[in-house]
């Protein structure tokens, strides 16, 4: 007899198999982070029910019974090595086994070359994520996969981790689309990262097996995986316990049940967890700062039979929604808070309804509407103003401290905050990918430890080691949370010490800030979050200032934007609001169409809305084409005038064959370079096409580096589009460094830019075909280039000549200073024309191929709508002289980045945008070193981060908070 | 404390007088064995050299701090490592000065220095002179690299490789617990007396000192059990700090392996060479050409002393530069140099050749030379040497420790696999 125990993220399994191998008994349950109990209750629990397991040999296997499994005696299997075994005892001739845990996702290879993968830092695609995304569209797991069956298409989400996919979720919730779709969409979402982050480029084919919770438990997640693969795979009985019984099989030792069981009551880990002191020395520290916090009170006041003026301000969240009606004197009359269920609209039309039930004399004189839904609700109910975000925090906080210095609002999903200089918005900080760590982080861990968010965050209030978990990712936290347990802490401890983690989080990754003297000592907080007194006193400690939060700080949004519909009414007395009144409400009609643009290459998603009376309202799109029908204009955009002029290299016959380009990374700025070199040189030069999600697919499969940028990623997609073109030669070069431009000490690539042509060399099969031409080259020594290129081509071309190449050489050098200066001109008009319109430039700035269109999403777009003029950065760098930075200047983008914002900070008429791929290292001091060089000059600093898949409503605030912080909106 | 002097763009300078008022020079540690021989070539030359091997969650959370938490890992360890020392109360912080390496190449890392003294400022110790251990960045009218402590500096990096190497060879099957690391202790006292007297890092001095240390090293009785063997690249600091790598060396020795963790010396001549290939690939002057030349010979020369010795007593010696050189060729392109550049898959194939198939490929989160060197050659290696069983793992504040393990684990039972069928 074997008995194989399975300690899981969220769960235990126990099997127990006959000498036959056959399992005899098992048991699931989840543990609730409660390990050393559950699993001395489930031993003594399988001593009394199976006779004669005492003699049998025992193993246990699973990320979270490591250390414990070494303490009590029982051998440990690691869980990969188990499953193994279990499918090659079980399923005998499985190739490939597909497996997803709670944070773990594992693809075994078994036949032709073992190999294992599992999941790297990023738990993307994951048992955690589909319960995140459940959460989210606030259905229980089981209903999901029903939900999802009744599919009618399928959205793009990102799956990397439930940060990303939240912000490409809620926005196609607010628009209205169907949860049935969006279901299927985030199996499709997990299907696509479990099989190009783990599968890495090799081909998953033959007998496929699913095992898991996940897989188990929902059939149309394995219909994802099998239409995906092309494929049936199967999904064994028992399939939850393949761990546990090849940990069992693995297994040699008997053990002592008894003393096991004993010593795994007694487990204490090493016992040292880093801790924080605690957040109160006493229970009268606690009484004071009650105390302190009960005097930022707002009055309120009975809306049934309110006679005078009112003003309704609403708060359509990503998550929630908020809603208030204000007295004239500024009483709460009537407020509400809901859980936005993905339908903002109905949710408006029940809290109207309610107010005009209470009171249908009601005398609205008034109204605001501010948050994600703006657009929508405005459209759709008449409000009378529609305000962004930060506006209608940055009035509430007024209302409690007129010299306010900064606010912060963490709410469910979102971190806002921002810094106040002369009565203005100055400077916003929302959280990003990879910065969770908000309400909802602190809900999903009470309700994984078994206890309502109010009890769980009272339990930290007087904790006496609060444990210290750093801060980072959501799920990761969870291994560390365990592991704090598995040391000794207390369900005290880990409250008090999540609640600090959030602090930290926000402090430290989102805001930067090291102490309160850069935020100023003037502090709001807000939002549903701060309601918790553990965050609230952690806040107050880690920055060592008392701050004001008032007992509606959940209702900050809503406050704030009835508020500002009291400022901008101009007669006080007798205005009227524009807002629905209950005849409109009672034949409310509200109906959605999903389509897709088709008017340019973004393509965007529609989501048409139509109300009553035929009013129409689309939402997802980036610029006003769907609208008016009519082309955006151009000659604002120095972002399509860059297209435009790329797209005029366009393939020339040549005697000599044809060289492929893949359009990605530097090509965005050496295409000019290459096809002049090339064409000269008797080449037919075809690049592939701009990027587009179709292309991103190809190669995808083929992507050996989950945490590599976005851009780099795209590189493979564009290869394999020369490949099924059929081009015999491929041309990308690596090339340590670029030109020479003279703004900083070198001029190197960044390592990724430098040298991706050696992943695509070793990571894609397919260019052994052909001609993979990727020859070292120095563009920065224009007097040896000739010589070196020739001597690396001749290999492919062994009649080229000396002479050819340097006339090709001259004339490609000359190519790209024309490219430059063709560029440079028409930067100068937008500016000119700029100028003597007195429009604002905005000078969006980045790297080359942030130019692409998958990449940059439609931003340059989006913020041309706002009509402003937009610029590049390396328009502006030329006009800035050679100046000192505080780092060390030596990438030639990121040189121009420095330039910019040094010209840009001369300029009264001048903003910078700078765009931000997600995992680029090198940003990450670029981004500190331009906010520093904007900041010293009393610029704002903005900065948009973009990925794979981008939230336009967050760049849209972004945007809009920028302008309306200058006074343009 | 001394007068604070500035050169034109505003950089504090490490001044003489700073020197002759015996300030303290606060450095990182990395390799524990090299630097602490290493020490005591600066203490010989006048600078009260210091490297901080500080460790616990405090050095990540002040790096979390101070550094923008997208930075490397190693440079977040690093600073918080530093500014946590200066914090510490255990130094004058106005008779102490820092120093790091800063190597300029297009990896992040050229950028540490001056991530070091953002952060200073924002900690409040904008006194605290940075000097820059380089070749020809930055320069201190009270730091000189000159070429005897160049000399010297080599000498410490070959002698701990060597002990290095031999402990690793010798502690997981010495039959009496804790002699190798005797032994190392030992050379280490004698080899630093040696340094403070300015001594031994003659070649021929090195070449007396590597025979005796060898073959001090095999008399130590040991009993050759199979074991799990296990090579360990990745990202310099990484790859060698217990800090930054939660003390993976001891980890693999818990789980009953061999490591081997290929030299330092290897990463020199990688540094050096890069200057010759980038002449050899782009076109540059003859001049400097000879002078890297000159240092490579001498680096190879020190290399091949290692390799004699080791060999001479029945150790398995270094790959070879020039041979793991050739052995990348068809992987990677000699002119990858930013970060440990192709030298790291070198490393890789090497260990694979020599039985050190398992293989753990450590960097920092989001490490960009190791989406090319590391992550992106995986594949080829396999195809290359199908024995190859490499895991790539992940460090940064936030990876728990746990599941890198749980990682490691795994790849290990992918070993003990195979050790047991060749057993059998």
């Amino acid at each position: 007899m074997k008995l194989g125990l399975d300690i899981g993220s969220t769960t235990i399994k126990c099997a127990v198999l006959d000498d036959n191998n056959k399992l005899i008994y098992s048991t699931y349950q989840r543990h609730y982070s409660q390990i050393t109990e559950k699993i001395g209750e489930i031993l003594s629990t399988v001593k009394n029910e199976v006779d004669g397991v005492e003699n049998a040999t025992v193993a246990l296997s699973g990320s979270a019974g490591m250390g414990v499994a070494e303490s009590c005696g029982i051998d440990f299997v690691q869980e990969v090595y188990a499953t193994r075994v279990a499918a090659n005892t079980f399923i005998p001739g499985t190739d490939v086994v597909i497996e997803l845990g709670g944070e773990d996702a594992k693809i075994l290879f078994l036949s032709g070359g073992l190999e294992v993968r599992m999941n790297g830092t990023c738990a993307g695609g994951t048992g955690a994520f589909i319960d995140q995304m459940a959460t989210l569209l606030n259905v229980p797991l089981e209903e999901l996969d029903e939900l999802a069956k009744k599919h009618e298409k399928t959205y793009t989400i990102a799956s990397r981790c439930g940060v990303f996919a939240k912000t490409d979720i809620q926005p196609l919730l607010n628009q209205g689309a169907r949860k049935a779709d969006i279901a299927e969409s985030i199996f499709n979402a997990v299907v696509s990262q479990t099989v190009a982050g783990l599968a890495q480029g090799r081909e998953i084919e033959g007998q496929v097996v699913y095992l898991g919770g996940p897989l188990t438990f929902m059939s149309e997640l394995r219909n994802c995986f099998d239409k995906t693969l092309k494929t049936k795979g199967i999904c064994p009985e028992n399939s939850l316990y393949y761990v546990a019984c090849g940990a069992a099989l693995c297994s040699s030792k008997t053990i002592d049940f008894d003393e096991v069981i004993g010593k795994v009551k007694n487990y204490k880990g090493a016992g040292n967890f880093a801790f924080n002191p605690p957040l109160f020395e006493n229970e009268e520290e606690y009484n004071k700062f009650i105390e302190r916090h009960n005097k930022a009170y707002v009055e309120t006041k009975e809306l049934k039979g309110y006679k005078g003026r009112a003003y309704i301000g609403m708060d359509s969240g990503s998550t929630t929604v908020k809603a208030v009606v204000l007295s004239e004197n500024c009483e709460l009359l009537y407020s509400k808070y809901m859980q936005s269920k993905g339908n903002p609209v109905e949710l408006i039309k029940s809290f109207l309804e309610e107010v005009y039930e209470i009171n249908p004399e009601l005398d609205i004189a008034s109204s605001a509407v501010t948050g994600y839904g703006e657009d929508i609700i405005k459209n759709a109910f008449s409000v009378d103003y529609g305000i962004v975000e930060t506006i209608a925090h940055f009035t509430a906080a007024k209302h409690f401290m007129p010299d306010v210095q900064f606010v912060i609002d963490i709410g469910g999903q979102d971190i806002k905050c921002f810094k106040i200089h002369n009565g203005t918005i100055d400077n916003l900080f929302l959280n990003e990918a990879c910065s969770s760590g908000c309400g909802s982080f602190l809900q999903t861990f009470a309700n994984a430890l078994g206890y309502s968010i109010e009890d769980f965050a009272n339990k930290g209030i007087f904790a006496k080691h609060p444990v210290d978990l750093g801060s980072r990712c959501t799920v990761f936290m969870n291994s560390s949370v365990k592991q704090a347990q598995k040391d000794g802490a207390t369900i005290e401890d880990i409250s008090a010490g999540l609640s600090l983690s959030v602090v930290k989080n926000a402090l430290y990754k989102v805001i930067r800030a090291t102490s309160p003297d850069e935020l100023g000592r003037r502090v709001v907080v807000q939002g549903g979050t701060f309601l918790n007194n553990a965050v609230l006193r952690a806040f107050e400690q880690e920055m060592g200032v008392e701050v004001v939060r008032s007992n509606i700080a959940g209702l900050m949004g809503a406050y704030g934007a009835a508020l500002y519909s009291m400022e901008k009414v101009k007669d006080r007395e007798n205005s009227k609001s524009s807002i629905a009144d209950k005849a409109y409400l009672d034949n409310f009609v509200h109906t959605i169409k999903v389509t897709n643009c088709g008017l340019c290459n973004n393509n965007c998603r529609l989501t048409i809305n139509t109300f009553s009376g035929g009013k129409k309202f689309i939402a997802g799109n980036r610029c006003e084409r769907p609208i008016t029908k009519k082309a955006p204009k151009n000659d604002r955009n120095i972002f399509s005038y860059k297209l435009e002029l790329l797209s005029q290299y366009k393939p020339v016959e040549g005697r000599r064959g044809t060289i492929g380009i893949p359009m990605g990374l530097n090509m965005y700025e050496l295409l000019p370079f290459w096809w002049r070199f090339f064409t000269e040189l008797g080449f037919k030069v075809v690049h592939s096409p701009y990027s587009n999600r179709k292309i991103y697919q190809k190669g995808q499969q083929t992507i050996p580096s989950d945490t590599v940028c976005f851009p780099a990623k795209l590189m493979h997609g564009h290869i394999k589009w020369l490949l099924d073109e059929g081009i015999e030669n491929i041309f990308y070069p690596c090339m340590s460094y670029n030109f020479d431009e003279g703004l900083g000490d070198n001029h190197y690539n960044c390592p990724v830019v430098a040298y991706y042509p050696e992943v695509i060399k070793n990571n894609m099969k397919g260019i052994r075909d052909i001609n993979f031409i990727m020859p070292y080259l120095g563009i920065h020594r224009p007097k040896d280039f000739p010589k070196k290129a020739l001597e690396s081509l001749q290999r492919y071309f062994p009649n080229l000549t000396l002479g050819e190449v340097k006339a090709a050489s001259k004339a490609a050098y000359k190519e790209y200073e024309n490219y430059f200066s063709k560029l440079r001109i028409r930067g100068d008009e937008i500016i000119n024309e700029a100028e003597q319109n007195g429009r604002e430039i905005i000078v969006l700035s980045g790297r080359p191929y942030h130019i692409d269109p998958e990449i940059n999403h439609g931003i340059d777009k989006l913020i041309s709508g706002f009509n402003v003029s937009v610029v590049s950065e390396d328009v502006v760098s030329a006009r800035a002289p050679e100046f000192h930075t505080a780092v060390l200047n030596q990438w030639t983008y990121h040189a121009r980045l420095y330039a910019a914002a040094n010209y840009v900070s001369t300029r009264d008429d001048m903003q910078l945008v700078q765009l931000v791929s997600f995992g680029c290292g090198v940003d990450a001091i670029t981004t500190d070193e331009v906010r520093e060089i904007l900041e010293r000059n009393n610029k704002i600093y903005t900065q948009i981060k973009i990925d794979e898949i981008t939230n336009l409503g967050a760049v849209k605030i972004r945007i809009r908070s920028l302008l309306s912080a200058i006074g343009r909106e | 404390m001394a007068e604070l002097k500035y050169d034109k763009n505003g950089r504090l300078l490490f001044t003489k007088e700073m020197k002759d008022e015996g300030y303290t020079i606060l450095a990182p540690s990395m390799a524990p064995i090299h630097f602490n021989i290493v020490r005591n070539v600066f203490v010989h030359s006048g600078y009260k050299v210091e490297f901080v091997d500080t460790a616990g969650p405090e050095i990540a959370q002040t790096g979390l701090k101070y550094v923008h938490n997208d930075t490397c890992y190693p440079a977040l360890l690093v600073i918080g490592q530093l500014i946590h020392a200066l914090q510490s109360g255990k130094y004058d912080v106005n008779k102490t000065a820092l120093m790091i390496t800063q190597t300029g190449g297009g990896c992040r890392a050229s950028n540490y220095i001056f991530l070091l003294r953002k952060a200073l400022k924002k900690a409040g110790f904008e006194q605290v002179p940075v000097i820059s251990l380089s070749i020809g960045m930055e320069k201190n009218p009270g730091f000189h690299l000159t070429v005897p402590l160049i000399r010297r500096v080599l000498a410490g990096l070959v002698y701990g490789d060597v002990l290095m190497l031999l402990s690793n060879q010798t502690k997981p099957y010495e039959v009496n617990k804790g002699e190798s690391m005797n032994l190392v202790n030992e050379w280490t006292k004698r080899l630093t007396d040696e340094f403070a007297k300015g001594d031994s890092y003659r070649p021929k001095e090195i070449e007396e000192y590597l025979d005796k240390i060898c073959e001090s090293f095999a008399r130590i009785e040991v009993r050759k059990t199979p074991k799990v063997k296990v090579g360990v690249v990745g990202e310099i600091y990484v790859k060698y700090a217990r800090l930054g790598n939660n003390d993976l060396e001891k980890f693999l020795a818990d789980q009953d392996c061999e490591v081997n963790l290929p030299g330092i010396m290897g990463f020199a001549l990688f540094k050096v060479d890069n200057r010759l290939e980038d002449i050899k690939l782009y076109g540059g002057s003859k001049a400097k050409f000879q002078v890297c030349s000159v240092l490579f010979n001498y680096l190879e020369k020190l290399e091949g002393m290692i390799i004699k010795y080791t060999k001479k007593y029945g150790f398995t010696p270094p790959g070879e530069y020039a041979h793991i050189k050739k052995l990348v060729k068809p992987v990677i392109g000699y002119g990858s140099k930013m970060g440990e550049g192709w030298l790291l898959t070198a490393e890789m194939l090497e260990l694979a050749e020599s039985g050190y198939e398992n293989i753990v490929c450590a960097q920092p989160f989001g490490c960009l030379p190791n989406h090319i060197n590391g992550k992106g050659a995986v594949r080829k290696i396999k195809e290359l040497n199908p024995k190859a069983n490499i895991v790539t793992i992940d460090y940064d504040p936030g990876a728990p420790k746990v599941n890198q393990e749980n990682r490691i684990k795994l790849m290990l039972a992918v070993g003990k696999e195979e050790l047991e069928k060749q057993n059998k």
